[in-house]
């Protein structure tokens, strides 16, 4: 695990262990160099003035040349465990005595040195003047002394410094553990609140403060943050229930209002039943009467009683076919639709091909793009174009060159299919009027017609999800356009 | 050739004097026996309390389908259901022509659907092509046999016998 990822409580710890034995290592440091540089300060005076009072008893034996005083002077040293050598030279340089008496190696320099105490190869060594009086020089002093007290104290203090540090280390790291906690604590309480929050979902839990200092601010701002949360996610779900009640509600209106439908609807299927068998019924005794008075007292009649019941018998033959559009009307709105993919091209050749074979008495021009197609019910779809080609049919009747165009268009990304014809047209003021049931822009005298085609299309396009409207100029043409 | 009869099954007393005289101005000089209800049908083609009283069959039945008491349909359920009238040819002859209807009657066993004109010339000549088509042009089933129901019933003993035999 790298030091990032350690848990807070450790991190704490280790900063704080490590700043207090950092701190504790230069103090100990500290110690034990000025505990040695003290320590060589003190035995180098100690060395001059042994030296010096050294000097000052061998004179005598230095002014007569006394080798043997001389001799007895130095081996005084030996009391002195530390004492390595010693030597005294005479005015000229020579080495008057040693010590030890014989020495067995070169530690006596052969001539004496400047003046002074240095240490040298692990020994404090140095020079004295031996003087008589104020300045008449009689020779030289050496002394030289190990430094092994100063390794011993060097040796001592270092003890002491580590078992301090240890001491002190142990301490640090008691502290720290404890007092780590003052920080981590609210730190640790709030990863944990947080945590809960959001495993649970609850927003309810709240972190423990523990002071007013910036983890209790930061502490305050999440169990506000928490509590907003919670106030939210309340409003939310009273929205949702309320949302949830409306959509209930919304539902059961809507199924009591299909459950309206489908009996209106049924009612209607009975409607159109009865009417489909019982209205024309009457018109079929009209008709037939008439025909049989007109057969059998035909003779008995004037022109003008002939007329009133060939009159008759236009009417009711009329009305029959009024009866008959508005049966196909209903059924246009009551029968299933079966969408699939649908060839208007080819249906509106079937038609035109109908027409012609119908009628060929009349010549029209029908220009009809190839490769036209929707998605729909072929069935609906078929009246549609029956009826608006029948129309372009119809409403050409009185043009020299009639012509009837069924084509296709693409406008703001929708399919618009135009079937336009150079026909009677109509005035664009009754616009609105063209696709209502009954409604009629000519009289029937001048266009055959019960005005049932048009509010039958429109309902089957409305029924496909698609748009119809028409343009028109009086004896010009009229142009259809639908989207499906 | 055939001297069939015509069984009209239709209530409205006008369209009733209105075939009439259609086919009679066609010189189709059948009897034409007409029945005003659906009741009134079965009984003629079955007989009102037993078999044995049921007119002898005729060519072709000319119903129509919105009848009192018991309808068209139903009439022509029966007609297909019993032995001795399945074959027997029935037309629809109606004011409608809704297409549950017209499905209706043909899986029943209509042998054909005719929408009455409202037009009486039209109608004259649906009535004409009709008479002449059922009564000289088609060929009518075999007079069916006389079924010996009791004898059948006797002659597959063996039937009960393996249901109760375990």
């Amino acid at each position: 695990m790298s030091i990032r990822d350690w848990p807070i409580r450790r991190k704490l710890t280790a900063i704080l262990l490590l700043i207090s034995g950092l701190v504790l290592l230069l103090t100990s440091a500290a110690f034990v160099t000025y505990q040695v540089v003290t320590f060589r300060q003190t035995m180098r005076n100690n060395l001059a003035i042994r030296a010096r009072i050294l000097a000052a008893n061998s004179t005598a034996a230095l002014a007569f040349a006394n080798e043997a005083d001389a001799r007895e002077l130095l081996d005084a040293l030996k009391y002195d465990p530390h004492m390595v050598a010693a030597a005294l030279y005479d005015r000229n340089g020579r080495v008057l005595a040693t010590y030890p008496a014989a020495p067995t190696d070169d530690r006596i320099p052969a001539a004496p040195q400047a003046d002074g105490y240095r240490f040298e190869g692990g020994r404090l060594v140095g020079f004295t003047p031996v003087a008589q009086g104020g300045n008449q020089r009689l020779g030289t002093l050496y002394l030289a002394s190990d430094t092994k007290a100063v390794s011993d104290a060097l040796r001592l203090s270092g003890i002491i410094a580590i078992v301090v540090l240890a001491i002190a280390l142990l301490a640090a790291y008691a502290l720290a553990a404890g007092l780590q906690g003052r920080i981590s604590a609210p730190i640790l309480a709030l990863a944990e609140t947080a945590t809960a929050a959001s495993t649970r979902q609850d927003y309810s839990l709240r972190a423990p403060k523990f002071g007013e200092d910036e983890l209790g601010t930061l502490t305050d701002a999440f169990n506000q943050m928490l509590g907003r949360i919670e106030e939210q996610k309340k409003e939310l779900q009273h929205h949702a229930m309320r949302l949830e009640q409306r959509v209930a509600e919304r539902t059961r209106e809507l199924e009591k209002r299909a459950a309206e439908l489908l009996a209106a609807n049924s009612e209607l299927d009975a409607f159109a039943y009865s009417v489909s068998h019982d209205l024309r019924a009457p018109l079929r005794s009209i008709d037939g009467f008439s025909q049989v008075l007109l057969e059998d007292y035909g003779a008995q009649l004037d022109d003008a009683g002939r007329d009133s019941l060939h009159r008759v018998r236009a009417a009711s033959q009329r009305m029959a076919t009024l009866i008959d559009d508005l049966l196909k009307l209903a059924r246009v709105t009551r029968t299933e639709m079966r969408t699939e993919r649908v060839d208007l091209s080819g249906l509106a050749r079937d038609i035109v091909g109908e027409i012609q074979r119908t009628t060929p008495d009349r010549q029209v021009d029908f220009a009809i793009a190839p490769g036209l197609e929707a998605e729909g019910d072929t069935q609906l779809l078929r009246v549609v174009l029956d009826n608006l080609l029948r129309n372009g049919w119809k409403y050409t009747g009185k043009q020299p060159q009639p012509r009837v165009e069924f084509t296709a268009m693409d406008e703001n990304g929708d399919r618009v299919f135009v079937i336009k014809d150079n026909g009677a047209g109509f005035d664009m003021t009754y616009a609105d009027k063209l696709f209502g049931v009954f409604q009629r822009l000519h009289s029937s005298a001048e266009f055959e017609g019960t005005g049932v085609g048009l509010a039958t299309v429109r309902r089957i396009i409305n029924r496909h999800g698609g748009r119809i409207w028409a343009e028109g100029v009086v004896d010009q043409g009229a142009t259809f356009y639908f989207t499906l | 050739m055939n001297p069939g009869k015509i069984l009209l099954v239709e209530d409205n007393p006008d369209d009733v004097a209105l075939t009439l005289r259609a086919l009679k101005s066609h010189n189709i000089t059948n009897d034409v026996v007409v029945a005003q209800d659906g009741v009134q049908a079965i009984d003629f083609l079955f007989g009102a309390k037993d078999r044995a009283a049921a007119a002898e069959l005729p060519a072709v039945v000319l119903l129509d389908l919105k009848l009192p008491k018991v309808n068209g349909m139903e009439v022509l359920q029966r007609i297909r259901s019993e032995e001795r009238t399945r074959l027997l040819p029935v037309v629809i002859l109606t004011s409608s022509d809704e297409e549950r209807d017209i499905i209706d009657g043909y899986s029943l066993g209509a042998n054909s659907y005719v929408r009455k004109p409202v037009d009486f010339v039209e109608f004259t000549k649906a009535a004409q092509q009709l008479g002449l088509y059922w009564l000289l042009m088609n060929r009518a089933p075999p007079p069916p046999e006389v079924p010996d129901l009791r004898g059948r019933g006797a002659s597959h003993p063996h039937n009960r016998g393996r249901s109760t035999g375990r």
